[in-house]
């Protein structure tokens, strides 16, 4: 396969220029600079080549050739994913579909929208305010994120808990298959005959077929959300304060909680007013009708006095509400703020063993050398830690870096998972090895050729090879064990 | 409350080994669903291997053998004021989650809280190799891997058995009421998606003998100013009627000597021009219809109204009893089911003749 594609890169150009705008076919190593990383740029590589077709039928000629030819093809959204997921293959074709960008319908009585795989996540919503809707799932890129790479990516967001996530509010993908077939996965009902394979291609991180268009479901607007922030000495209180308004019969539209770091960051970035003393802020909005959301605050106000919450203030108004969450809103570059780089991970761990998790990412951010910030989703259990570096200091990404992976192995350790919402990507390639034995990952791969019985979409992202894994469960997880040691020795 | 999966285990390499197949079985409560199971294939029973393994309250998780009653399910969340949000049918006392899950059934609540495909958080699979598999796991959010659990909606057990099952269980609504008032078939489809597209504590709307029910679920004060706003009688034991609708034992279901099908489809679409007795469920996007007829004949129907149809109980069952696949997503479907189960040891043909 190497010294085919390697041969065929002018051949390959030439017959995508012949049906796509030869402007649109990039093979310069300038143009190419800007595709060769996506929101997690420390991993980069250039493509052969980028091609941005304008038409699914051309998205389809596409495929056949790079079938045809055996050529790696990587689809691209946005290139907001933060785990690598569209970092290009050095032999294969980038596929954009940067172009695909429009709404195609609405139904406002039915709740749907047709979409292409382009179209902004929050454009979607926006375009739906006119009949009282919205979509769902809202991943913090929403400004920029495409519903393509949400697909792709199984998004979720901070109203996961009570609305679930990308895979809950989809109807319908049409796809492109390795092999070249143009096929519709799912329908307007909302099941179909058959193995589910719509859930299946949610969250495949484009390893299993190329979307070009999705049908989404749409939510009617609540009538009202208010906020509550309330500010605990202890993470271990906030954390029974998450389990007791849950236990209560609340499902709150939104739940986040901080850490005392990123408390402080967040406040200083956009003086939000957040208790600074607090070791733990909890956001616990509630949204629904008028008499619902009063009645379910006035009870999660209560749940907190108990638990003893040491500050409460919740939202009077859109103005107040849009404040309070801010601060949440504008962690990650708050925390940029406050170091030249951060690491965001992306673990998902049982509520119950939060306090544990947190405790001992302290001893660890010790041992590391390196500070870490906290912003969790804490109604589902999706923590996102950043871990604190400076990439001009030589070996500190690769502390950084080993640090984030005993934070995942640890999620696993408690039941957890290496990923909640980011994908596994090139990024957490090494910790699948911790969360699935052999013979799960070899299922995975028998599914992969089951969908492409040549390997070209995304090839080396996902899921590991299974030599690479018990390498690094050996020697390199035990050079891992030494690095920790000698941080701490350091 | 028993671990039989050594058991179950052995027979799987057993029959491997010695080249037979195998119907797996629950409780038996679905047995006339899907086509006929293949006579000549022993049968792996799952209904001993049953018990809840974990259960926590706080963090909305349980985790059963998959051979566990639903009403043993129900019982014990019932004791920490949570349920089932999917509503699963009881087609009888003996139905299990794992049959639930394999048939992904979920009942009038569906639109709104999901089905049991969406309630998944992970499973344990026993595949064709015997190996016994993780998939999923105990949390909310999970992207690592592809989604086994989910692919396991629907399959009727063709890629392998089931055998533990990680759920997300809700809160029990503190408040119910519904409504009913009379409405004809043409008006009621309109009139149900324009209700459901209201912010409003919606968690049931069904319409059936003339009459379409909404259901109210939620805080009191909202469901209670809901019911005012919208009008229409309040039925005094609506719970009733909605275990009827979610139980299959509706008045509508007793004729059990025509065949009974099922139309998925979108909730908008205009009926079908088929006479005879019909129940439109889910906002409109499940509609069951009772009548003899080929499911070749009905196919063009479904594909007009967006979806897809099934004949879920009664007929011919020998033939295709599930809507047809193109012929893209057939070949995907054979490879993926021979990638779980190569030497083809489960439910043979009872998904589709060809799988």
């Amino acid at each position: 396969m190497k010294t085919e594609a390697k041969a065929s890169k002018a051949m390959l150009a030439e017959q995508f220029r012949s049906f796509i705008d030869p402007e649109f076919v990039i093979t310069d190593d300038e143009t190419l600079k800007p595709y060769e990383c996506d929101g997690l740029a420390m991993y980069r590589e250039l493509p052969m080549m980028v091609v941005l077709p304008d038409t699914v039928a051309h998205v389809q000629r596409v495929m056949r050739i790079c079938h045809e030819h055996s050529v790696p093809v990587v689809a691209r959204g946005a290139g907001t994913g933060l785990c690598a997921g569209a970092m290009p293959h050095k032999e294969g074709v980038v596929l954009s579909l940067a172009k695909f960008n429009h709404i195609l319908e609405i139904d406002p009585v039915g709740r749907t929208a047709r979409l292409q795989p382009g179209v902004r996540n929050l454009a979607i919503s926006e375009e739906a305010a006119q009949h009282g809707l919205y979509y769902g799932p809202d991943p913090s890129s929403q400004i920029a994120c495409t519903i393509g790479g949400n697909v792709a990516e199984n998004s979720g967001g901070v109203h996961c808990l009570k609305y679930g996530l990308t895979v809950h509010n989809i109807l319908s993908v049409e796809i492109i298959t390795a092999e070249g077939d143009r096929v519709t996965v799912g329908s307007d009902g909302l099941d179909g005959c058959g193995m589910d394979l719509l859930a299946l291609l949610t969250g495949s991180e484009g390893l299993l077929g190329v979307v070009t268009e999705v049908k989404v479901k749409l939510l009617p607007k609540p009538e009202v959300a208010q906020v509550i922030m309330a500010g605990f000495d202890s993470i271990e209180k906030a954390g029974d304060a998450v389990g007791a308004v849950i236990s209560h019969g609340i499902i709150p539209g939104g739940l986040e909680m901080m850490d005392g770091h990123a408390i402080l960051a967040a406040d200083d970035f956009c003086g939000a007013g957040y208790p600074r003393d607090a070791k733990a802020l909890l956001l616990c909005e509630v949204d629904g009708t008028e008499e619902e959301v009063h009645e379910h605050i006035a009870e999660a106000e209560g749940v907190f006095r108990k638990l003893g919450a040491t500050s409460i203030r919740t939202s009077q108004s859109e103005d107040e509400r849009a404040l309070l969450w801010k601060g949440r809103k504008s962690a990650f570059p708050a925390v940029g703020r406050i170091s030249p780089d951060y690491y965001c991970m992306d673990g998902t761990i049982p509520r119950r063993h939060l306090a544990r998790v947190l405790l001992e990412m302290e001893t660890m951010s010790k041992q590391f050398g390196l500070r870490v910030a906290n912003v969790f989703h804490a109604g589902d259990g999706n923590l996102h830690p950043l871990i604190l570096f400076d990439a001009n200091v030589p070996g500190e990404f690769d502390r950084a870096e080993a640090f984030g992976s005993a934070i995942l192995e640890l999620c696993v350790a408690v039941g957890g998972c290496i990923t909640g919402e980011h994908g596994v990507g090139v990024e957490k390639i090494r910790q699948m090895a911790v969360q699935f034995n052999d013979e799960e990952l070899q299922q995975f791969h028998d599914v992969k050729v089951a969908f492409d019985p040549t390997g070209i979409l995304n090839p080396g992202k996902g899921v590991p090879t299974l030599k690479f894994c018990q390498e690094y469960r050996s020697i390199e997880h035990k050079q891992h064990k030494h690095e920790q040691a000698d941080a701490a020795h350091g | 409350m028993a671990d039989q999966i050594q058991a179950i285990q052995e027979q799987v390499l057993q029959a491997r080994s010695e080249g037979h197949k195998l119907n797996i079985l629950g409780g038996g409560s679905k047995a006339f669903m899907g086509r006929n199971a293949d006579p000549a294939a022993g049968t792996l029973s799952l209904a001993e291997h049953t018990g809840v393994v974990e259960y926590h309250p706080v963090e909305l998780v349980l985790t059963v053998r998959a051979g566990t009653p639903l009403t043993e399910i129900e019982a014990v969340l019932a004791e920490h004021g949570q349920c089932l949000h999917f509503e699963p049918p009881h087609i009888s006392e003996t139905s299990t989650i794992g049959g639930t899950l394999a048939c992904n059934l979920s009942g009038p609540s569906r639109p709104w809280a999901g089905s049991v495909r969406d309630q998944v958080l992970g499973v344990r699979l026993l595949n064709g190799k015997g190996e016994h598999l993780r998939f999923g796991g105990q949390v909310m959010k999970n992207v690592a891997g592809y989604d086994v659990s989910r692919l396991q909606a629907g399959a009727m057990g063709t890629l392998g058995v089931i055998t533990e099952i990680s759920l997300k269980v809700m809160p029990r609504p503190a408040a119910t009421i519904t409504l009913v008032r009379e409405m004809a078939m043409d008006e009621v489809v309109d009139y149900m998606n324009r209700r459901a597209a209201e912010p409003k504590p919606i968690t049931g709307a069904c319409w059936v003998d003339g009459k379409v029910y909404l259901r109210l679920a939620g805080a009191r004060s909202a469901v209670e100013a809901t019911a005012d706003k919208w009008g229409g009688d309040v039925v005094a034991d609506g719970d009733t009627f909605w275990r009827q609708v979610q139980d299959l034992q509706h008045g509508f279901f007793d004729d059990q000597s025509t065949p009974l099908w099922r139309f998925s489809v979108g909730s908008t679409a205009n009926m079908p021009a088929l006479d005879g007795p019909w129940m439109i469920d889910w906002i409109g996007s499940q509609r069951w219809y009772r009548g003899e007829a080929s499911i070749s004949d009905l196919e063009p129907l479904a594909r007009a109204a967006g979806g897809q149809v099934s004949l879920f109980r009664g007929g011919d069952r020998n033939g295709e009893v599930m809507h047809s696949q193109p012929e893209a997503l057939k070949t995907i479907q054979r490879r993926v089911k021979n990638s779980f189960d190569p030497d083809g040891i489960f439910n043979p043909g009872r998904l589709y003749s060809w799988l």
